[in-house]
């Protein structure tokens, strides 16, 4: 298991430093400072073995965190846990800096006591957290209070407590999708995946079974088939779509989404990623880059980038941005563009195209030349691909929310006073063109 | 800023300060004295001296307060064990409190705090705790029973905590039971024939229950635990696989994985007609896929693990190829993974793409990443013959841009596609000569030579190549220079009319000007086939290459099981087993998948539903491209006597081994070389070969003939804190010599080494001081010889040959007890005349004499050599 804990300024200075097994001695600190945030090579590994222990690491802006081990231990597990140290963290006081980390030192040493036992990490949800470890103290709780903690940290719904009350029981859902493609300079869609995310707020009172429907196709297929009818078959198949994985927070009962594939919880309190999927087939590319690079000569370059919009005209997408790579040799760039800015930044070597509207079934163009400085460097320019980042106000996986449904028998309000509210939100993720 | 002013606390007048700040009256005060403290701790400053103080704070209601206290305590009650008893009767009462949180909090502190006294104390409240009414002080409790397990093994045992904590096994809280499973899993671990964790199909459908219920990381526990268990038969372990899928849509990475370790293990006991097992193996594709949008490093966890469950089952993830192309962001250590598995899934099928991609990566800016990519391309030829073609189009394209590692790459790649599909594609031999100026690199010019002497017939100017490389004989590594002498008398064998004077350049080089016993013995050898026979030359020379096998990189079976059972853990993303990489006891299990049942399949055999993949038997590993070449040469060349004699024998028997190959070396015919250029040395009578190995008359007083015992090792490095010593006893030149390595496996420098012996049996002492002259750094090693005598202070020691020993360095003195063969005390000029012998033996009081009747012995000629050589040393040991 884990056998200590340690969290590091970006000078290898240690800020925190927690051991929780007898063979990991205080030398662990300095072999991980001096092999590892010291290297003089980057380290080309997350997991390092130094002399017989292995240390885990992440960074965080300019803050390492490193578990260290000298056991056999599960490698995933370690991972996931450093994760969760860094979100219980930022829960607590926001961004996990140098400063945030000094100023709470106490509180991340009550934290780390609580969250990981002789290695073995415990009950690590925010919300149950927040119920004892408080900064505050506990001495006014009652038994009651103290009773009810526990068996909340301890509980078979650790992430929610009883009794919560709302004059309004509201709830959001945001579809937040992020489209990945990999294009090649034909056109040829070498690699797409879109992976999504559910995120849903509940203000919810009691303890609330919720239930929740989307267009899956295994799904829908299977209602289609229960009703026979041609028409339903028709129209549900062409909404429907194809979802190749999808994982849950832990509220929802996975043996439930196995059998019968329905989605059935109880919410956490607040705001919470209720599921993540991945789709690969079927997806709507919101913008399709053409790119035309030509070499003249050894000392200039053209490059002609056309992007086509491809959704509805009615909507339109935002904070849309191309980058254009250019040679390291890059003296002069003359830009032209339609549409939105243009301009050469030399510092990351690259044109920054930016257009802040854009809507559906347009198109628009830029034209570049680039000047460079000649030089005796044999190896070729590489040509890494073109770039986009944008936001578009729907799902390019086709996932629509069908029913989110609320039930409380306990107290007194049914699925129709809770007011929903749906977004869709689809953001390019690695949206790469090669060129 | 306060809180820097709290990091930055420096000399020991603030010691002073402290003191008096937490025996002050004020609570807020006290408060943040102990900040102050803890924060120097932190930073690595020596606050032990506070310790009575700040354990006086400890009696307090304030639960931050405590908290504080706490910490301190694990932190230094193990350099003040008498001081840390004060604390006990707190913890004692703590361990009452009405607030289970204060309960909890006790106990699992009490556990972290390792010393003798306290652990006496800690039984009661724990025994207690265990039986909590509260589910929270009972899953501390549950953890707590490993930590005093840790401390004292013996005493967890004697007060009977394992068989409470089996009991919470059934427990109604499923965190209590992730826990106790948890504890009792890692007790397992150190009682590895212990029945400890006696799973059976009840506990495990406890356990199955529990799962459901429990927080990510209880399910990670049960998991983990389930994946020790063997079902019994195939359809408990089907009801085992159902019960388990679900967890492969969980958020948690760690939950997949272990799920998927569970789903690998028993699928093996799943007959493979089942529908079922269709069923498992395409649901387990979808969620590895999911794995790679994780975050990097679990990216790279995932990826790693891939790595071995596609060696086990390529099935799984053959049509999931796009996935695991390179993203330009990726980080390099997950770009080199992919590329792995890329390599492994390419098949005809998708071929083309996987080609593609590859030379897009070859004209990337990192360079491993770019000569892996050129390697897998060359890995993509051998693999799909069909796509050969294309990648030695490929390969000839990147060797066009000239960028100085990718023509390096390409070379060696080549080098092996023409192992694979000889005679198809060395008209691209022209291209390569093209680059030979610029191969900087010895496996690259290894490489080369290769190619040259292969196809000598075919480059006009292969002699001229060859010389040119032949300059800077002594300059070139091993690899290089072995690949020049053979290819030169390939070259010679050939052509032998233009390259006689080529051939006897190289040869004597190799054996004459060179230190090298291989290359030495390499040039001896065909030397002398040359010289005897030409045809058998050329038919050993110039034989027909065994092609090389498809695969390449691949796992060793047994091992790719083992690490099968530890998906998820550490060891699968090391590729090693734990017992690599764990200390002590710990790991030192082998796990084996288990056999499959029903069918009675075994696990290797062709499956009729999905395409080759594990068909046939396991293909046979090549360790990489680079031994490849060494190894095929070294096949024929294996002198035949080292099937006697133990290896590490006398270079003076490999010399003798050599005679056996034909009369005198002298007889070059064809070259006339001058056989005064023979090293001296080299002239022993054909006779004088393997007899002499084995002619035990003079053997014990045969000074290179002698068997020194391998080293072993003495002094572990856990119980040295990281040194470990190995050695062996030898007799050189009459001298006694300890030859000993030192081995530093801590982390710290390690200097100021001395040893000293205890009284034994034959008076054995050092003869002068430990020669470790330099500091020894982490994961150093050094010999160091120590020569004895036999004058120091004699004892009677049980057994007679036992020598105790401490070892001195700047960390501590360690001791070990190591045993020498009693041959090394044996004088060389034992052997004396019949008379002298009977003389000195008559000397020998009678009253040291006992006798012994030897029944239903032969007397052949190796006893009485043996008798002789024992009487001889009896007689020298009475002296």
């Amino acid at each position: 298991m884990i056998g200590g804990l340690f969290i590091y300024n970006h000078k290898g200075e240690v800020l925190i430093s927690r051991v929780y097994r007898d063979d990991i001695g205080r030398n662990a600190v300095d072999a991980f400072r001096v092999n590892v945030i010291h290297a003089r090579q980057q380290v080309r590994s997350p997991v390092t073995n130094i002399a017989r222990t292995s240390f885990f690491h992440v960074k965080r802006s300019n803050i390492w965190l490193a578990a260290v081990t000298k056991q056999n231990v599960n490698a995933a597990m370690v991972f996931e846990f450093l994760y969760k140290m860094c979100d219980v963290m930022t829960a607590y006081f926001g961004k996990i800096s140098e400063e945030n980390i000094k100023n709470n030192f106490v509180l991340i040493y009550e934290l780390l006591d609580e969250i990981l036992d002789f290695g073995y990490p415990q009950n690590s949800e925010t919300g149950a957290l927040k119920t004892f470890i408080t900064q505050q103290g506990i001495k006014g709780q009652t038994k009651e209070e103290q009773s009810q903690i526990t068996s909340q940290v301890t509980g078979q719904i650790g992430w929610r407590r009883e009794g919560i009350k709302y004059r309004r029981n509201e709830l959001f859902l945001d579809v937040l999708e992020s489209v990945n493609l990999l294009m090649s300079p034909q056109g040829q869609v070498l690699s797409a995946h879109v992976s999504g995310r559910v995120v849903m707020k509940s203000y919810l009172s009691g303890m609330p079974e919720c239930k929740f429907g989307m267009n899956d196709k295994i799904v829908i297929d299977k209602q289609g088939k229960g009703a026979a009818s041609d028409d339903a078959g028709k129209s549900s198949g062409k909404q429907s779509i194809a979802i190749d994985d999808c994982t849950f927070h832990q509220c929802v009962r996975l043996s439930k989404f196995d059998s019968e594939r329905s989605i059935s919880f109880i919410p956490p309190d607040g705001e919470y990623e209720l599921m993540r999927y991945r789709t690969t087939k079927d997806i709507i590319l919101p913008f399709r880059v053409i790119p035309l690079v030509r070499e003249v000569g050894r000392t200039k370059l053209e490059v002609k980038v056309v992007i086509k919009s491809n959704f509805k005209p009615s909507l339109l997408a935002q904070k849309i941005e191309v980058r254009i790579p250019t040679p390291l040799n890059t003296s002069g760039v003359q830009v032209i563009c339609m549409k939105g800015k243009a301009k050469y930044k030399a510092s990351e070597n690259a044109i920054v195209w930016k257009i802040k509207r854009m809507a559906g079934m347009k198109e628009s163009q830029i034209s570049a030349e680039i000047e460079l400085l000649p030089t005796n460097d044999k190896k070729k320019w590489a040509r890494p691909p073109i770039s986009m980042n944008f936001e578009v106000p729907f799902a390019p996986s086709g996932l629509k929310v069908r029913y989110l449904k609320v039930f409380e028998s306990k107290l007194n309000y049914s699925d129709h006073d809770v007011i929903k509210w749906v977004r869709y939100i689809g953001r390019s993720g690695i949206y790469e063109t090669r060129c | 800023m306060m809180c820097d002013f709290l990091f930055s606390l420096v000399c020991t007048g603030e010691i002073f300060e402290l003191k008096a700040e937490l025996n002050s009256d004020k609570k807020e005060k006290k408060k943040e004295a102990v900040k102050k403290v803890i924060a120097s701790m932190t930073v690595g400053k020596d606050v032990s001296a506070l310790f009575p103080d700040v354990v006086n704070c400890m009696q307090t209601d304030n639960l931050e307060l405590k908290k504080l206290v706490y910490l301190y305590l694990m932190n230094y009650a193990k350099s003040q064990p008498d001081m840390a008893i004060m604390a006990v009767n707190t913890f004692v009462k703590d361990c009452e409190d009405p607030n289970p949180l204060i309960r909890a909090l006790a106990v699992r502190t009490m556990g972290c705090i390792r010393v003798d006294k306290i652990t006496e104390y800690l039984c009661e409240p724990l025994r207690k705790c265990l039986k909590d009414e509260d589910p929270y002080v009972r899953k501390t409790a549950a953890v707590c029973v490993a930590k005093l397990h840790d401390i004292n093994a013996q005493l967890v045992e004697d007060q009977g905590f394992l068989d409470t904590l089996k009991d919470l096994i059934s427990d109604s809280n499923p965190m209590v039971v992730a826990n106790a499973v948890a504890a009792l899993s890692e007790i397992a671990e150190s009682h590895p024939n212990s029945n400890l964790l006696d799973l059976n199909p009840q506990t495990i459908n406890k356990l199955l229950t529990a799962l459901n219920e429990c927080t990510e990381w209880g399910q990670i526990f049960i998991l983990d635990c389930l994946a020790n268990y063997t079902p019994r038969d195939d359809r408990e372990s089907q009801s085992i696989c159902e019960r388990v899928t679900p967890r492969l849509s969980h958020a948690n990475s760690a939950v997949v994985l272990s799920a998927v370790k569970v789903l690998m293990k028993f699928m093996e006991m799943l007959p493979k007609d089942l529908d079922y097992y269709g069923t498992l193996l395409k649901k387990l594709a979808p969620p590895l896929v999911t794995l790679l949008s994780a975050e990097p490093e679990l990216q790279y966890v995932a990826l790693r693990n891939i790595n071995l469950i596609v060696q086990r089952r390529p099935e799984i993830l053959k049509h999931e190829m796009k996935v695991f192309f390179v993203k330009y962001n990726d980080p390099i250590y997950v770009k080199l993974e992919k590329l792995d598995i890329m390599i492994r899934l390419a098949s005809q099928a998708n071929i083309a793409q996987v080609l593609a991609e590859l030379k897009e990566y070859a004209t990337e800016v990192d360079v491993d990443f770019v000569r892996k990519a050129v390697r897998a391309i060359g890995r993509c030829a051998i693999k799909v013959e069909q796509s050969a073609e294309r990648c030695v189009s490929t390969l000839l394209d990147l060797i066009q841009t000239k960028v100085n590692y990718v023509v390096q790459e390409a070379i060696v790649v080549i080098k092996d596609i023409f192992r694979k599909y000889p005679n198809k594609y060395e008209s691209v031999i022209a291209t390569l000569c093209e680059n030979l100026d610029s191969l900087d690199e010895p496996e690259a010019r290894a490489a080369m030579i290769w190619i040259v002497g292969e196809y000598a017939e075919r480059i006009d100017n292969a002699d001229e190549l060859l010389e040119s490389f032949l300059e800077g004989f002594h300059d070139e590594s091993t690899q290089v220079q072995l690949q020049l002498l053979t290819a030169i008398v390939k070259l010679f064998l050939k052509k032998p009319t233009e390259t006689q004077e080529l051939v006897q350049q190289v040869l004597s080089l190799a054996t004459q000007d060179s230190d090298n016993p291989d290359l030495r013995d390499r040039g001896y050898i065909y030397w002398r086939l040359l010289s005897t026979d030409p045809v058998a030359a050329k038919e050993v020379v110039l034989a027909e290459k065994p092609l090389i096998s498809e695969e390449t990189d691949l796992i060793e079976p047994t091992l790719l099981e083992e690490l099968i059972c530890h998906i998820g853990t550490l060891a699968s993303v090391y590729h090693k087993p734990p017992s690599a990489f764990v200390e002590g006891s710990r790991g030192v299990q082998h796990k084996r998948l288990p056999g499959s049942a029903g069918s009675g399949e075994s696990v290797e055999s062709p499956d009729t539903g999905s395409a080759a993949g594990v068909s046939e038997a396991p293909p046979a590993v090549i360790p990489s491209q680079g031994d490849l070449l060494g190894d095929l040469l070294n096949l024929d060349l294996t002198p035949p006597t080292t099937t006697g004699p133990p290896p590490p024998a006398s270079s003076g028997m490999q010399m003798g081994a050599m005679d056996l190959l034909g009369g005198g070396l002298d007889s070059l015919v064809g070259f006339g070389a001058p056989p005064a250029a023979m090293p001296a040395s080299f002239n022993v009578p054909v006779s004088g070969g393997l007899d002499d190995l084995f002619d035990l008359g003079g053997g014990v007083g045969m000074p290179m003939g002698v068997f020194n015992p391998p080293k072993t090792v003495w002094l572990p490095a856990m119980k040295a804190k990281g040194l470990e010593i190995s050695g062996t006893f030898v007799r050189r030149a009459g001298v006694i010599q300890m030859e000993m390595t030192l081995t530093n496996k801590a982390m710290s420098v390690m200097t100021d080494f001395a040893i000293q012996f205890n009284r034994n049996s034959f008076g054995l002492a050092p003869a002068g001081p430990l020669q470790v002259l330099t500091p020894l750094s982490p994961n150093q090693s050094i010999e160091a010889a120590l020569p004895l005598s036999t004058v120091g202070p004699v004892m009677k020691m049980e057994p007679l040959n036992n020598l105790q020993v401490a070892v001195k360095n700047n960390i501590d003195v360690f001791y070990f007890s190591c045993q020498y063969p009693i041959s090394m005390l044996f004088a060389e000029d034992g052997k004396m005349e019949r008379q002298v012998f009977l003389a000195t033996w008559k000397d020998i009081p009678n009253d040291n004499e006992s006798q012994f009747q030897i029944k239903d012995c032969h007397l052949n000629s190796a006893l009485s050599r043996f008798l002789c050589s024992l009487e001889v040393s009896t007689t020298q040991l009475t002296d």
